[in-house]
C-alpha cells in the first residue's frame, strides 16, 4: 500500500462520517436511521488508520485476501440498512393505514352532524 | 329473533363499484329495512361513493386504496364507535344474497363469527382445480385450529358478534387474503367461537372468477403463506390490551 491509498481509506471515511453528522445537524436524518452509517464511518475510520487491524482481523476469521473482509462487512451492513427499511416502510404503512381509516369514519361523522345540523328541527312547522 | 336488527350494521367494501352498488344498497334495504348499511368506498376513482349515497346507505371513502381488510377495519372501528353488536359483511358484487342474513343473525347467540359457506349444500357454487384444493386444505386445517366443522374459510359473507367486533376493529388483518384466513385463526386463538351456516351463492354482478392455472397457483401460494404467518405469529400482536396475558 502507498501513501495515496493510505490517504486516500482516510479521507473517504471521513467524508461519510462528515455527510451523516451534517445531514443529523441539520434534522435532515433521524439518529435511530444514522446509527448503521455511523458505525460504518467510523469502522472504516479506524481500518483506514490502522490498516494492521483490517489484516489481523482478516486472519482472526480466517480469510486470506483481507480485502474480502471489508467486501464482506460493507455488504452485511447494506443488507442491514435495507433490513432496516423494509421494517421502517411496514410501520409507516400501517399508521398511514389507520390514519386513512380515521379520516374515513371523521368524514362521515361530520357529514352527518352537518346533515343533522341543516335538516329542519321538528318543533318548527315546514313551510306550506 | 334472538339479536333486535336494529343493532346490526351491514359492512359493504367497494372498490370501483359504482355499477353494482346502489343495486345491492336497495336490495339490502330491501331484505332488511331496520338495518343500517355502512358502504366502505376504498379509495374508488370512479362515483361509488356518490352513488352509494343517493341510493341511500351510510359511506364511509377512504382516501386511498387500502383492500377487503383495511375496508372491513374500517367498518368494525365504526360499529364499535355507534354502539352495534353484529357487524356482517356483504361484498358490493351482488355474490352475497342479503336475504340469508337473517339465517346468520339466528346463530349470534351460539357463536361470536358465523360464517356463509359456499360450499355446505345449498346453491351451486364450485371451484376447480388449485383453487379447489387450496380452499379443502384451508378449510381442514382452520376446522382444527378453531374446533368446528368450517368447509368454506375463503367466505367473505359472514357475521361478527361483539367479541369479534372489538378484537378486529384494532386487529383485522390488511394483508392479501388476511381478511379471510387469518382473521379466523387470530379469532379462535383468542378464543373466540367460529360457526358456519349454508348460504347459497349467486354469481357476481360484475367481473369473472379467475381460471388461470398460473393465477390459482399464486393463490395457493400467498394464501398458504399467509395461513403459516398467521399461526406462527405471537399472540402479544393482536392482544387488546386490559387483557391478562
Amino acid at each position: 500500500m502507498n501513501v495515496a491509498s493510505y490517504i486516500f481509506g482516510i479521507v473517504a471515511a471521513l467524508l461519510v462520517l462528515v455527510v451523516v453528522i451534517e445531514m443529523l445537524r441539520r434534522r435532515r436524518l433521524r439518529e435511530r436511521h444514522a446509527a448503521l452509517w455511523l458505525v460504518a464511518g467510523v469502522i472504516a475510520l479506524i481500518v483506514g488508520i490502522f490498516p494492521q487491524i483490517l489484516a489481523w482481523a482478516a486472519r482472526l476469521v480466517g480469510i486470506a485476501v483481507p480485502t474480502n473482509l471489508v467486501f464482506f462487512v460493507s455488504i452485511a451492513l447494506l443488507f442491514l440498512v435495507c433490513l432496516q427499511h423494509s421494517a421502517e416502510v411496514t410501520v409507516l404503512e400501517s399508521k398511514a393505514r389507520v390514519l386513512a381509516e380515521k379520516v374515513a369514519l371523521q368524514d362521515l361523522r361530520l357529514r352527518q352532524l352537518e346533515e343533522a345540523q341543516a335538516a329542519p328541527r321538528p318543533s318548527r312547522s315546514r313551510p306550506s | 329473533m334472538t339479536t333486535p336488527v336494529r343493532r346490526t350494521l351491514i359492512v359493504m367494501p367497494a372498490f370501483n363499484e359504482q355499477a353494482s352498488v346502489a343495486t345491492i344498497v336497495a336490495e339490502v334495504a330491501r331484505a332488511l329495512p331496520d338495518v343500517t348499511c355502512l358502504v366502505v368506498d376504498d379509495g374508488s376513482a370512479d362515483r361509488t361513493t356518490a352513488t352509494a349515497r343517493e341510493a341511500g346507505a351510510l359511506v364511509a371513502t377512504l382516501p386511498f386504496n387500502l383492500g377487503v381488510g383495511g375496508a372491513m377495519r374500517t367498518g368494525f372501528q365504526y360499529a364499535l364507535d355507534n354502539g352495534f353488536e353484529a357487524v356482517i359483511q356483504i361484498d358490493a358484487d351482488g355474490q352475497h344474497d342479503p336475504t340469508e342474513v337473517p339465517a346468520l343473525l339466528e346463530k349470534l347467540d351460539e357463536a361470536d363469527i358465523v360464517i356463509g359457506a359456499r360450499f355446505a349444500g345449498t346453491g351451486d357454487y364450485a371451484a376447480r382445480g388449485p383453487r379447489r384444493w387450496a380452499m379443502r386444505l384451508f378449510a381442514a386445517s382452520i376446522s382444527a385450529i378453531a374446533h368446528a366443522k368450517l368447509t368454506d374459510t375463503t367466505s367473505g359473507f359472514r357475521l361478527s358478534g361483539p367479541r369479534a367486533i372489538q378484537l378486529f376493529a384494532r386487529h383485522y388483518p390488511a394483508e392479501y387474503l388476511g381478511d379471510t384466513i387469518e382473521s379466523l385463526v387470530i379469532a379462535s386463538r383468542s378464543g373466540l367461537r367460529i360457526c358456519q351456516v349454508p348460504v347459497a351463492m349467486r354469481p357476481r354482478a360484475g367481473g369473472v372468477p379467475s381460471h388461470d392455472p398460473f393465477k390459482s397457483a399464486a393463490y395457493l401460494a400467498r394464501a398458504s403463506l399467509a395461513l403459516v404467518f398467521a399461526l406462527i405469529r405471537p399472540r402479544s400482536t393482536y392482544r387488546s390490551e386490559g387483557e391478562p396475558s
